[in-house]
């Protein structure tokens, strides 16, 4: 085994190159609703997480015919954050722990 | 979710609702009737969302945003302004209620208060800015959001629910909910034509 050349507490670094830690466990997802319009819901898409009309339509369309679809990933406190503003916009939306929503 | 185009509660008259004018303002000509009736559904969605007078409340839990009361409202229509976060977890349901209800309330209020304040202000055309639009176009989904539930909207019903008013005076509110539904669609589409 080599000697160790690198000093120790470098290793503390959160981020190096290439070896960055990616946290994304947590998921915000929109539930279907018999109110909320197709357009409405598009818009809310793209001005809030300034998705492209293509993406915002695209997810627009799974929430209705699949009945949820997950808008965005990051850490709890981002998802906390995004489920408050789709709430202000009136979406039905909740956060989970990716892989542990049903 | 309900698509204006499939159900068309209503024939779209550009003539009515919202409408970007040619020099790009976005315009809302109201009648007597219409003023009324705005009026008082953002009323109602006002005591609906803000039945606490301010003097009443912890002045310190207000000034840090935290709600007094952070339990799933009983009302269905105030649940589903105000739904909960965690749909599997009623404690960081409640959790996240104490740190965010308090705001997402104000803000419905604050939208709704918009829309109260230029209904008033304004003559038969009202003329929006791009925020007042925004802020109009809220606070109709959350009438939207609140009534439809009371009417017990569901994907497939309209035409029944629709039905029924024609022999139920207490169901007539469908023609409300329609026309909001109009308001709402033409509102987007002057939002939208902008980009």
């Amino acid at each position: 085994m080599p000697a160790v050349v690198t000093a120790p507490t470098e290793l503390d670094l959160p981020a190096v190159d290439g070896l960055v830690w990616v946290d994304h466990p947590w998921i915000t997802i929109v539930w279907n609703d018999p109110i909320n319009l197709m357009s409405y819901v598009t818009h809310v898409l793209m001005s809030y997480f300034s998705y492209s009309r293509p993406a915002a339509e695209r997810l627009m369309l799974q929430v209705h015919q699949e009945g949820r679809a997950v808008v965005s990933t990051g850490t709890r406190e981002e998802m906390e954050r995004d489920v408050a503003a789709m709430h202000s916009y009136g979406l039905w939306a909740t956060l989970a722990k990716d892989g542990s929503e049903g | 979710m309900s698509d204006f185009d499939s159900d068309a509660p209503l024939e779209y008259d550009p003539a009515h609702g919202f409408i970007r004018t040619a020099t790009g303002r976005i315009v809302l000509r109201v009648d007597e009737l219409e003023r009324g009736l705005l009026s008082s559904l953002f009323t109602q969605i006002i005591d609906l969302l803000d039945p606490v007078p301010a003097d009443q409340l912890d002045p310190l839990a207000q000034m840090v945003g935290i709600a007094e009361s952070a339990q799933r409202p009983d009302d269905a229509a105030l649940a589903r302004l105000l739904p909960d976060a965690y749909p599997d977890d009623d404690a960081a349901s409640v959790d996240f209620r104490r740190y965010t209800e308090r705001d997402l309330r104000d803000g419905k209020v604050a939208r709704a208060r918009i829309a109260l304040d230029m209904l008033a202000a304004t003559g038969p055309k009202i003329t929006l800015t791009e925020d007042q639009a925004e802020a109009w176009m809220l606070a109709i989904n959350d009438v939207r959001l609140a009534l439809g539930t009371r009417l017990g909207i569901e994907e497939e019903n309209h035409e029944a629910l629709v039905r029924r008013a024609e022999t139920d005076p207490s169901a007539s509110a469908i023609h409300v909910y329609d026309w909001l539904t109009y308001l709402a669609e033409t509102l987007v589409r002057c939002l939208q034509s902008e980009d």
